[in-house]
């Protein structure tokens, strides 16, 4: 009972890495239409920004938290304006091809400058150890993590669902075509949108840093999960990354915890099933394109 | 409505000659569509199609499914880029502009498949575009309109039965002070009621000079609204017909519809 306590924890943990960068994801994919396979080299970049900040600056995890994220919007915005933008006119392949192709370029410039090996990180002060509740013994770090990941999730959710301009988000990542034919200027939303989509990816490497190596290929296998839990949750839902991005942290960390040798499928036999019982995903609309 | 409604197809001919017409007429005409053909790929689905409606007119386009209704309005939206021929509101040539931009120039569209966001509230389904003219209603207006949005307001928009869900598309371009409506089968697959409802917002924004460019399908429901009708046949104007003559060769046109 308490392993399977810990073995939650680690997977929500873990969940809200994935719930924060399919957040990001699902934005981009609604208003612009954009696959981004960079995804995952975004949260590669948030974490080891942060471990260079750290061994370089001495900028440490509190600092990281904050500006890393501002960093990595300002790199979005970068990256739509001069890259992305040009071919949003164009079947969303070159897109997805594009931002393929950066992230190769991405993880062997990482691996140019920094090694192979991995970058040191540390769990920050305060955040180290383990609590104990009754008999189980529990990582303060991974509490905070999760706890931290769902409020920037509901915050984000809040912000989506009281105030204008997430109406607009909303309406634009639903139906981009119409929400223009309803007077919606979509084109203004895009560049922010997509900073915005990179800066939350960014935040889960930050997150991610203290627990997991910090290497070129950490978003390798990261985006591949992550285009998992986008299928799970239904492609175009923003609650249903959030909670699919849970959902395959938990699934995950179980996998790992009591059948190691099949942990690397267990996520893709989840989305199969639900693929079979529900085409569009657990909170995806039911029409299919 | 006007005197050069009642004509038949020999005047679509004369009607085409606007460039000699006089200033002032030509003012008068709201949406002014010039030899408009469309594609899709290398298909040809509209070809020279010339229509115009006024203030205050309902101007229908009746045809098979296929004939390149949908097109047509997509076209006026500035959502079909795959066009050729001119488009103008109120005298000024929209060329390429973005649909945006046209709907804030006050053209609003509701869509065949109504168009009602699921992730918003009916309210906010409501409110989401930008209000674009003065005579735009005020939400109170709508609410008192249709209560029926005003007690589901807070209702995801697509848990809307089908009917509610036209009302709340049509409701949400009056919010907006569109000046001209292009309603995309608004009828279809309605209720007799619900149909006779949609007739009624019709005739009342009318009369308050909005313009209106109806594609239906339902003959005997466009007869009750329309001032005038173009049929449009493998995506060309065929006919164009005043509402007395439409009325009388219903039967005719309902054989030739397949209905
Ligand atoms: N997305 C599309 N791609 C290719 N052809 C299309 C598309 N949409 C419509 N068409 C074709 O264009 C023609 C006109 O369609 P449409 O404007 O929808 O007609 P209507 O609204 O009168 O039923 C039809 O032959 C239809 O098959
Ligand atoms: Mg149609």
């Amino acid at each position: 009972m308490s392993e399977f306590i810990q073995y939650t924890l680690q997977g929500l943990a873990a969940g809200g890495f994935y719930a924060l960068s399919a957040l990001g994801l699902a934005v981009i994919f609604g208003v612009l239409g954009v696959v981004n396979f960079s995804h995952g080299a975004c949260y590669m970049l948030g974490a080891v920004i942060s471990a260079v900040l750290l061994a370089e600056l001495h900028v440490g995890f509190w600092v990281a938290l904050l500006v890393v994220p501002i960093l990595m919007y300002g790199f979005g915005v970068l990256m739509e304006r001069l890259l992305v933008r040009w071919l949003l006119a164009l079947d969303p392949l070159y897109n997805f091809l594009l931002t393929f192709g950066l992230t190769l370029i991405l993880v062997e410039a990482v691996k140019q400058r920094y090694g192979v090996s991995g970058l040191p990180y540390e769990i920050p002060a305060g955040l180290g150890g383990q609590v104990t509740i009754g008999s189980v013994n529990l990582s303060v770090y991974a509490i905070f993590a999760c706890v931290f990941s769902v409020v920037v999730c509901v915050g984000v959710g809040l912000a989506l669902t009281r105030t204008r301009i997430g109406m607009i988000v909303r309406a634009a990542t639903e139906a981009p075509e119409r929400t223009r034919a309803l007077g919606i200027n979509v084109g203004r939303w895009v560049t922010p949108v997509f900073g915005f989509g990179i800066a939350l990816a960014g935040l889960a490497g930050v997150l991610a840093a203290p627990t997991r190596a910090i290497t070129a290929e950490m978003g390798s296998n990261f985006i591949i999960v992550l285009f998992a839990v986008v299928v799970i949750g239904g492609l175009g839902s923003i609650l249903g990354a959030v909670v699919a991005g849970f959902l395959v942290g938990l699934v995950e960390a179980y996998g790992i915890a009591y059948a190691p040798t099949y942990a690397q499928i267990v996520i893709f036999v989840l989305m199969a099933l639900v693929v079979l019982v529900r085409p569009s995903g657990l909170f995806g609309r039911e029409e299919i394109a | 409505m006007t005197d050069d409604t009642t004509s038949t197809a020999s005047s679509a001919g004369a009607r085409t000659a606007t460039a000699s017409a006089p200033a002032a007429e030509r003012r008068s005409r709201m949406l002014e569509v010039t030899g408009l053909s469309a594609w899709y790929g290398e298909a040809r689905v509209l070809s020279d199609v010339s229509i115009d409606v006024a203030p205050g007119e309902v101007v229908t386009l009746v045809g098979r499914n296929g004939a390149g209704k949908t097109t047509l309005l997509r076209s006026v939206m500035g959502l079909h880029p795959q066009m050729q021929g001119t488009i103008s509101l109120d005298g000024a040539d929209l060329g390429r502009r973005s649909a945006d931009a046209r709907a804030r120039a006050g053209i609003g569209w509701v869509p065949d498949d109504r168009g009602i966001y699921a992730s918003l509230t009916v309210a906010e389904n409501l409110l989401l575009p930008p209000v674009v003219h003065p005579d735009a209603w005020p939400i109170e207006r709508v609410y008192e309109f249709f209560p029926v949005l005003h007690e589901r307001r807070d209702f995801p928009g697509t848990k809307l039965s089908g009917g509610e869900q036209q009302m709340l598309a049509m409701a949400r371009v009056l919010r907006m002070g569109s000046r001209l409506l292009l309603l995309d089968e608004p009828s279809e697959g309605l209720a007799p009621v619900i149909v006779q409802r949609i007739g009624e917002i019709i005739r009342e924004i009318k009369g308050q000079g909005v313009g209106v460019l109806l594609v239906e399908q339902n003959v005997k429901f466009a007869s009750t609204v329309a001032d005038r009708h173009y049929l449009l046949a493998q995506g060309q104007v065929v006919e164009h017909l005043g509402n007395d003559d439409f009325t009388a060769r219903e039967g005719e046109l309902l054989t030739y519809l397949g209905m």
